[in-house]
């Protein structure tokens, strides 16, 4: 396995506590950046800025559009935008009809950061009602990105990570609980 | 498996369509324009890329179909209501000094913005001093704009928009229903302009006092913001003010060191005439 240059993770309904356990996992120094993309539909606090950061000293902000994305940041996707990924890896927005009946729609972001980080992308999938994300990770493999999905088995909704593991190859599938260590240890693997 | 349109290829189309058409896309943000293009080209099955190509050169409806489908077309009545309560509590008060008030909606789409603002204006009693003027690249959404006739559907969902911007009437009171469809009333569309304009191309038209620009910035990159600010604070009165859509700002464009903005919301004010 090579290094990563960007971590995404996505979720919807149940996915919030699982979240809220990987922040703590995310230091300052953590070398990569993840953006963090759910529903806020779906009984998000919609100030998720301020929950995430009593949990770490990494910077957290929602993703502004045409700004460079940044080692050792979280990135939040802003309620009702689609985020978007440039080919100079800056981040833009974008207010298109929703995809999947969501905005911002994880299948779009998924997609979006293959065409621009190729193997060099991790995609994360969560706990979620609806299958949001899936034909994104499907995508991801195509372009030699790693898929990891939460194990459905631990999953408060597990429609959606359960969907993910039916149809795409996934490179991982992580227990709930374990999910913090393996998201900290993307950030150590050596370069490809 | 449908081909991929490739960001080289996208390139080569844009250069043959500002060419042919005059219509330059080339400073539109590519990750978005990726999508819709890429969108169109499946949604009307080419086989190849060379004969989506060939097509747009050769077929000028064709193009205008481009444009209608390429470009972001979804818009809604009062959408993120505090901007339009302070639009009421706080612009409006300001507006109402003036003996006409002229207001643009630059790439206002199928133009629920621009009666979202008339139906403001109204309960200001100023709407019969004012002018609203839509614009959009988009000729399809301008013949909607024109209609003033939205979805039933979606009347609900801008009821509460519209009482949590601080409406007092009831909502249903400025349309009329009939089967799916809502129309609005006439006093609302009596005082609004709408015609095609290019922010890419068009030059200013008119002096405003008030110019709303929200969730188009979003779809241009940087140097093509810079000149639409600048087209902006030309086609801006001194004191008149500047909105945008909520994740969009004036923070890094060549204008921001005159204007103020206006508390929390997306809204500048223009302080300093330029020079």
């Amino acid at each position: 396995m090579r290094r990563a240059k960007l971590i995404i993770i996505g979720g919807s309904a149940g996915s919030l506590q699982v979240i809220l356990g990987i922040i703590p996992a995310i230091g300052p120094s953590f070398p990569l950046p993840v953006l963090i993309l759910v529903h806020r539909n779906v009984g998000f606090e919609s100030n998720l800025e301020e929950l995430f950061s009593s949990r770490t000293r990494a910077s957290i902000k929602e993703v502004e559009e045409k700004e460079p994305i940044l080692p050792g940041t979280i990135y939040i996707a802003p309620a009702d935008y689609h985020v978007l990924i440039e080919e100079d890896q800056t981040f833009s927005l974008d207010y298109s009809e929703r995809v999947n009946f969501s905005r911002p729609s994880i299948d779009v972001t998924f997609r979006c950061a293959a065409d621009v980080y190729g193997k060099e992308l991790v995609c994360v999938l969560l706990s979620g009602g609806n299958a949001d994300g899936v034909e994104g990770l499907e995508y991801v493999k195509t372009k030699s990105g790693i898929a990891v999905v939460q194990d459905p088995a631990t999953a408060e909704v597990p429609y959606m990570p359960q969907h993910a593991v039916n149809r795409v190859a996934v490179d991982f599938i992580v227990p709930a609980e374990e999910m913090p260590a393996f998201i900290k240890g993307l950030a150590y693997l050596p370069p490809a | 498996m449908i081909a991929a349109i490739r960001y080289e290829e996208m390139e080569i189309l844009l250069n043959d369509l500002f060419t042919r058409y005059g219509y330059d896309f080339t400073e539109y943000s590519k990750a978005s324009l990726q999508r819709r293009i890429q969108r169109l080209f499946t949604l009307d099955k080419f086989p190849s890329f060379a004969e989506f190509r060939h097509r747009l050169q050769n077929d000028a409806q064709y193009f205008r179909r481009f444009v209608e489908e390429v470009t972001v077309n979804v818009t809604e009545m009062l959408r993120d209501p505090s901007f339009y309560r302070t639009l009421r509590t706080t612009i409006l008060p300001v507006l109402a000094t003036y003996p006409f008030i002229r207001i643009w909606h630059a790439g206002c789409s199928t133009g629920e913005e621009v009666y979202s603002m008339a139906i403001l204006l109204k309960e200001a009693g100023l709407l019969h001093k004012s002018l609203l003027y839509g614009t959009d690249i988009n000729p399809l959404v301008i013949e909607k704009a024109r209609k003033g006739i939205f979805p039933v559907s979606q009347m609900q969902k801008y009821s509460e928009n519209y009482i949590q911007s601080g409406g007092i009437n009831d909502f249903s009171s400025y349309y009329t229903a009939n089967y799916h469809l809502a129309k609005f009333d006439s006093s609302l569309t009596g005082k609004m302009i709408f015609s095609t304009h290019n922010l890419v191309s068009d030059f200013s038209f008119n002096e405003f006092q008030l110019i709303l620009c929200r969730n188009v910035l979003i779809y241009f990159e940087r140097s093509l913001q810079a000149k639409v600010f600048k087209l902006f604070d030309y086609s801006l009165e001194n004191f008149g003010y500047l909105a945008l859509g909520s994740k969009e700002s004036l923070r890094f464009s060549p204008i921001a060191d005159r204007y103020k903005q206006i508390g929390k919301e997306k809204i500048w004010r223009k302080v300093h005439e330029e020079g």
